[in-house]
């Protein structure tokens, strides 16, 4: 117990409540889901409802066994092989679901024979029609360790958890399972001979995983390697003789605690039922799409009438500053700088809310594993797994963490294509930018049943899906791979959502979404509107007679709005835009979207409020309407066309649905493949791609 | 035969594996000689396919299932 602090880890099999339970002891809000795989990394936290002592809790991936067969289930083993780690767990809370009771004691014999003091939580009781015979003193006891019934949904039993955990006292538990019934005499004397202090089923531990094994140095490695040697150790038939032989001794224990093996079958029938639907031949694709369709149409039309009151709310907001502030740097800076960058990102809350409750009832009901499951075999041509399609439909909200839910996925070139495509799948920062593009260029009209912008959108995510599956097919004929891939995984009971969760989570990412979206924006469309307010020369001191001196006609506004547009010309941003120019010309952009590209390169979402703000700057606020408006009255100089119209609209929105604009995912990707090589073949190949497919898009439409 | 073999709702006990990599796999999540499965799930395109076994929803592909032996039961 190092600095006096209790380390507890939460660990068991995936799905059995670690994150609901994790939640509930620190008061933190970490993701929970009903599908296996959804914490992927460790994650602590202080439980401050212990007064007597300081208690750290961490969380980790769940997992089947001791045995790692992915990356986030091998967290857990790094962890508890590392004694110097600031994770190593004093004590563990098992958390055993006790509607799959037998496996998920499996973990906790192996942890209490790794040396690890455990005591159990035992979540899913409510599930169980039959709980009143499960004997749990009598288990207990069997078990050697004390087992505390809680409720990961609602918080029960949690009081007597702490107070147990409260309690504890380092000791070191007795093994559940002799290691001689498994590993013959020879094998055992060489290895607790070359180690004496160490528990014996660590040591076994070193040589069944001696590479992912934490704690041993070189050295170490050297004796374990030569024992193995000479005793001729099997690796994969000791452990299956191990794990056959823990289960043995779990069914002698259950027999007595519980009578009959039956209590899960009414569980399984309800979902059987609705797997019979929902993975139908015929329905189960239809539901499948049925169900992303509905969601892009809910995105686009339910979320346009608080969207449309918002953006008024802040025109106006903007018109009453301008004209109640005094004339001056302070009042255009506030006006035409910060309201509407603001406002740029605050309308889209209604989106992502909506963005956000659709995955996370996906999450919560345990649709996802579905989804694994009926797009498995179309998953698999494209060199992908059907666990890819968790990260690609996440990646709807962020790529992120689609990034690192690709953990899960157990083969490490499936693992590393699913991150080189997730980026393709357009995020909700995305959103905003397509959203008023389209309202730009696409008429408001339907074709039979269907809104045509809302098409326009869903083409967008298909676009962005359809090329994902291409680059993974081109990467799964040029990555090789020694590694054979495969599908295990559980597909969990259905649950009804828990709803207040659900609440929490769309509370939770719109408020992300805002705050760190609205940090960048805000700062940007400050650089950005001193940047666009001052220049180089004295153009921008003397446009006014510049230009008053060559107009020739006699309309006032047509002469102010020429003074504005030659104030931002030859502002500093104004140079920017016109040195990248001709770059960006043949995709049909002026020097403004071309300001608002450079911005975006860190993040996309920038673009809206850049726009908002290039467009505003010099315009008279007073009587500017919403961005919009003012984004379509734009006209491009040289072509006497709209700035904004089909061919450049599209263009602009291939662009962004395809390039890699994100500063934060390129340092995600970095950190989960372990090198610079990868982020950058994503940089250049999704950059390089992006200005293609525009160019042609451009080309063709005008 | 094998899991592949069945047909949904064809219960089986399992007596063996053909490919000892997988199998560590499927002993970890329960799959043990002598438990009892059922097919319960086959995907759309014929594969996957999922298992009931231990009281667990389990889904795996045609190639991994063709490496559980079992015995059919009626
Ligand atoms: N009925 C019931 N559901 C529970 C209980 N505890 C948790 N759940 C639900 O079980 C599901 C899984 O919970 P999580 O806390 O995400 O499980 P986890 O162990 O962290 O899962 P992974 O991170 O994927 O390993 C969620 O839908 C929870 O709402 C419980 O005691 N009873
Ligand atoms: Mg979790």
């Amino acid at each position: 117990m190092r600095e006096n602090i209790l380390k507890v880890a939460l660990i068991g099999n995936p799905n059995a409540g670690k994150t609901s339970i994790f939640n509930l002891l620190t008061g933190l809000n970490q993701k929970v889901g009903n599908f296996p795989g959804v914490t992927v990394d460790k994650k602590s936290g202080p439980c401050n409802k212990i007064k007597s002592r300081k208690v750290q809790i961490v969380d980790f991936p769940g997992t089947y066994s001791i045995y790692p067969r992915s990356a986030d289930e091998r967290v857990f083993f790094t962890e508890v092989t590392n004694p110097e780690s600031d994770n190593f767990p004093d004590m563990a809370v098992v958390v055993v679901d006790a509607a799959h009771l037998k496996r998920n004691l499996l973990l906790f014999s192996q942890i209490k024979d790794m040396g690890v003091p455990a005591i159990i939580a035992m979540t899913m009781l409510d599930v169980l029609p039959e709980k009143d015979q499960l004997d749990l003193e009598l288990l207990a006891q069997k078990l050697d360790s004390p087992i505390i019934p809680v409720n990961g949904r609602n918080g029960e039993g949690m009081e007597e958890l702490i107070a147990e955990i409260e309690r504890f006292e380092y000791h070191i538990p007795e093994p559940f399972l002799p290691m001689e019934s498994y590993v013959h005499d020879d094998l055992f004397y060489r290895a607790t001979a070359a180690f004496p202090d160490e528990h014996p089923y660590r040591v076994y531990q070193m040589m069944q995983q001696t590479d992912t094994y934490a704690g041993i140095g070189p050295e170490d490695i050297d004796i374990i390697d030569e024992i193995k040697e000479n005793s001729s150790f099997k690796s994969h038939q000791l452990q299956a003789q191990e794990t056959i032989n823990r289960y043995r001794l779990l069914d002698d224990i259950l027999r007595e605690v519980k009578p009959h093996n039956k209590k899960i079958e009414e569980n399984l029938r309800v979902s059987s039922q609705l797997d019979k639907i929902l993975t139908h031949p015929l329905w189960g694709y239809f539901i499948f799409i049925g169900i992303l369709f509905f969601m892009f149409q809910a995105i686009y039309s339910w979320a346009s009438i608080p969207m449309d009151f918002i953006d008024e709310q802040f025109g106006a907001l903007g018109e009453w500053i301008s004209a109640t502030l005094p004339d001056g740097a302070l009042n255009s800076l506030i006006s035409e700088g910060i309201i509407p960058g603001i406002g740029g990102i605050v309308i889209f809350v209604p989106q992502i809310a909506i963005l956000f409750a659709f995955i996370a009832l996906l999450e919560e009901t345990g649709y996802m594993a579905r989804a694994v499951f009926l797009t498995d075999r179309i998953m698999r041509v494209f060199g992908l797994n059907g666990k890819s399609i968790v990260p690609l439909i996440s990646g709807v909200a962020c790529a992120i963490p689609a990034v690192m839910a690709a953990r899960n996925i157990e083969n490490w070139k499936e693992r590393l294509i699913t991150i080189l495509v997730a980026p393709l799948i357009s995020c909700s920062a995305r959103l905003p930018v397509y959203t008023i593009l389209i309202a730009l260029v696409i008429p408001d009209e339907s074709i039979g049943f269907f809104n045509l912008q809302g098409l326009v959108l869903m083409g967008l995510y298909v676009l962005g899906f359809v090329l994902a599956l291409g680059i993974a097919l081109i990467m799964h004929k040029i990555i090789n791979s020694p590694q054979r891939p495969f599908l295990i995984m559980e597909l969990p009971s259905f649950r009804m959502p828990r709803w207040k969760n659900v609440g929490l989570t769309i509370y939770e990412k719109s408020k992300t979404f805002v705050f760190s979206a609205g940090k960048i924006i805000f700062i940007i469309s400050i650089v950005l509107w001193v940047l666009a307010s001052y220049g180089p020369g004295s153009e921008i001191a003397q446009a006014e007679s510049i230009v008053t001196e060559q107009y020739q006609g006699d309309n006032q506004e047509e002469l102010e709005n020429l003074i504005a547009s030659y104030k931002l010309e030859h502002s500093f941003a104004g140079y920017l835009g016109k040195a990248i120019e001709p770059v960006i010309e043949p995709l049909g952009y002026d020097w403004k979207i071309g300001i608002a590209l450079i911005t975006s390169f860190a993040a996309r979402e920038v673009f809206v409020g850049s726009m908002a703000t290039i467009y505003s700057v010099g315009t008279d606020a007073e009587n500017t309407k919403t961005v919009k408006d003012r984004l379509a009255t734009e006209i491009n100089p040289k072509t006497g066309l709209p700035v904004f119209n089909l061919a450049s609209g599209i263009s602009l929105m291939i662009f962004y649905a395809i390039a890699m604009q994100c500063m934060s995912t390129l340092a995600i990707v970095k950190r989960e493949t372990k090198s610079w090589k990868w982020p950058m073949v994503q940089l250049a190949y999704l950059t390089g791609l992006a200005y293609v497919s525009a160019l042609i898009a451009y080309q063709t439409l005008i | 035969m094998n899991i592949a073999d069945l047909k949904i709702g064809q219960k089986g006990i399992v007596t063996g594996f053909s490919d000892e990599e997988l199998s560590l796999r499927l002993l970890d999540m329960g799959c043990l000689p002598g438990e009892e499965i059922t097919l319960s799930c086959i995907a759309p395109l014929g594969d996957p396919i999922a298992i009931d076994v231990a009281g667990s929803r389990v889904s795996l592909r045609k190639k991994e299932a063709s490496t559980v032996m079992i015995e059919k039961i009626s």
